[in-house]
């Protein structure tokens, strides 16, 4: 298996969620290495917006042709905005997981939690690429 | 039930070729080489070739061994002519299903039944109880390798491969000059065949078919090409304790034999009518792949049952499942409710097959 694209400037969690940190908003996807994983990616059920979360919470569906995943808010915060491109066009995650993929963003209420992210090096480190 | 996972002689080369393994019916198997989805449109156009290996082979000879299974399975195996075969059911005496397969009549003294790769066992155990003077039973499941090349242009690479070789017309079987044994059969919906051969040639054969032109393909577009066309899965759709009437297989069950294991059940379950159907179900709006388990609501919301099978149709493009409902929510058009994951989503029941071909 090719080794996965882990960007350097995110940060990341063991069950393969990244997390872009722009000030107090952090937007959310799943890794290359997830989305190689699940392949054919035919489903995302985005979260409502408003919604709030806890670090660690299923917070979105992402479903391959086999199976259901449940994706899961790294940080605690509230939903304020979803990716409705990737709604309409699923495999958007596959393509391009950490761009058009991304699939919702949260203004964070504990900003201090992404001490507790993994670095690109550890995500790496744990992928054992 | 042991927890040993058999390998099929093919295995090597699956995982050459990237292939994931999955468990089922307790072996290891490919679920997937690339994509599902591109392995899917690789039978509905072109060809593609599965290992099923794991399928069991089991040779019943004897003078009186079409007699015989007449007793043991639904279908009328007598009526057929050497070089012909039939799907059919194995029952219990309540009339459930022990397990369905293809049944050949290779000639008037030897017969070949291919069965699901998880009920090998329980289904040579049930055959062997019922034995009678005259019919002997030979379990080759672990000597054969088994192929299906599926597709529209599965019959032109047989062609290519085996130039001086003709293939059995529909649901035939036939003998090749090496001593292969070719299948006009299939769990796909398009023409093709299931090509048995020694185990040790397997590879050589898989890697041949392969060359010719068809993808290898796994588990999972199996499961999403025979839903397209309501073809049963035992132990999803079929089980001992529904029987082939409700599970819409009742052209597979001649109910003018003299016996068979089952019949009585199956004629008093006709005298008095259906409880519940095997029923084929669409979604009708936008919403995630139904999968098996999921709740199955009427319009009202009253629970009326959980999908049997389910998957998102790559060819349609829409969500399609299967259900054991209650007879009076089994009419063709009738509204239903899904439930995934606590949001109820709009369904209809709709003629069988999903994909009209």
């Amino acid at each position: 298996m090719s080794a996965s694209n882990i960007p350097a400037d995110l940060f990341y969690q063991s069950s393969h969620e990244w997390a872009r940190i722009e000030g107090d908003v952090a937007t959310v996807g799943i890794s290359d290495h997830a989305q190689a994983e699940l392949t054919d990616v035919v489903f995302v059920e985005l979260p409502a917006m408003g919604k709030t979360v806890d670090a660690g919470d299923p917070t979105a569906v992402v479903e391959s042709v086999k199976a259901a995943s449940d994706i899961y808010a790294p940080l605690s915060g509230e939903v304020i905005e979803v990716n409705p491109a990737v709604e309409a066009d699923p495999s958007l995650v596959n393509s391009d997981p950490y761009a058009a993929g991304w699939i919702f963003k949260l203004r964070l209420t504990k900003p201090d939690q992404v001490s507790s992210l993994l670095s690109p090096q550890t995500y790496a480190e744990l992928l054992g690429s | 039930m042991s927890d040993l996972v058999l390998s099929s002689p093919l295995e090597s080369a699956h995982l050459a070729l990237g292939a994931r393994l999955i468990p089922f019916g307790g072996w290891a198997m490919p679920v997937q080489y690339s994509s599902i989805l591109t392995e899917h449109a690789a039978v509905r156009q072109n060809a593609g070739v599965f290992d099923i290996s794991h399928m069991g082979q089991v040779f019943v000879s004897g003078t009186h061994s079409a007699e015989w299974l007449d007793s043991v399975l639904t279908n009328n195996f007598s009526q057929l002519l050497p070089g012909q075969g039939q799907y059919t059911l194995m029952l219990n005496e309540d009339g459930g299903v022990i397990d369905d397969m293809i049944a050949y009549k290779i000639s008037e003294t030897e017969s070949l039944l291919v069965v699901n790769a998880s009920m090998i066992a329980q289904d040579v155990a049930w055959l062997e109880k019922h034995l009678v003077a005259g019919v002997s039973l030979r379990n080759e499941s672990s000597e054969w390798a088994g192929l299906a090349i599926q597709g529209p242009a599965a019959v032109e690479i047989f062609h290519q491969l085996f130039p001086q070789e003709t293939l059995p017309p529909r649901n035939g079987i036939a003998s090749l000059a090496d001593g292969s044994i070719v299948c006009r059969t299939g769990y796909t919906g398009e023409d093709g065949y299931e090509f048995f051969c020694p185990a040790q040639q397997g590879i050589a054969r898989f890697e041949q078919f392969i060359a010719a032109g068809a993808i290898p393909c796994g588990l999972g577009a199996r499961d999403t090409l025979r839903l397209e066309m309501c073809y049963p899965l035992n132990g999803n759709d079929l089980s001992p304790k529904l029987s082939p009437l409700e599970a819409g297989l009742g052209f597979f069950c001649d109910l003018t034999k003299p016996n068979f294991i089952g019949l009585s059940a199956l004629l008093s379950q006709k005298e008095q009518g259906l409880d519940v159907k095997l029923c084929a179900i669409e979604l009708t709006e936008k919403g995630p792949p139904p999968r098996p388990h999921y709740p199955v609501l009427s319009a009202e919301g009253e629970i009326l049952g959980e999908l049997s099978s389910g998957v998102l149709s790559p060819t349609l493009g829409i969500g399609i499942a299967m259900a054991y409902l209650p007879a009076r929510h089994s009419k063709i058009g009738t509204p239903l409710l899904i439930d995934i994951r606590g949001r109820h989503f709009k369904a209809v029941t709709v003629k069988k097959p999903f994909l009209k071909k």
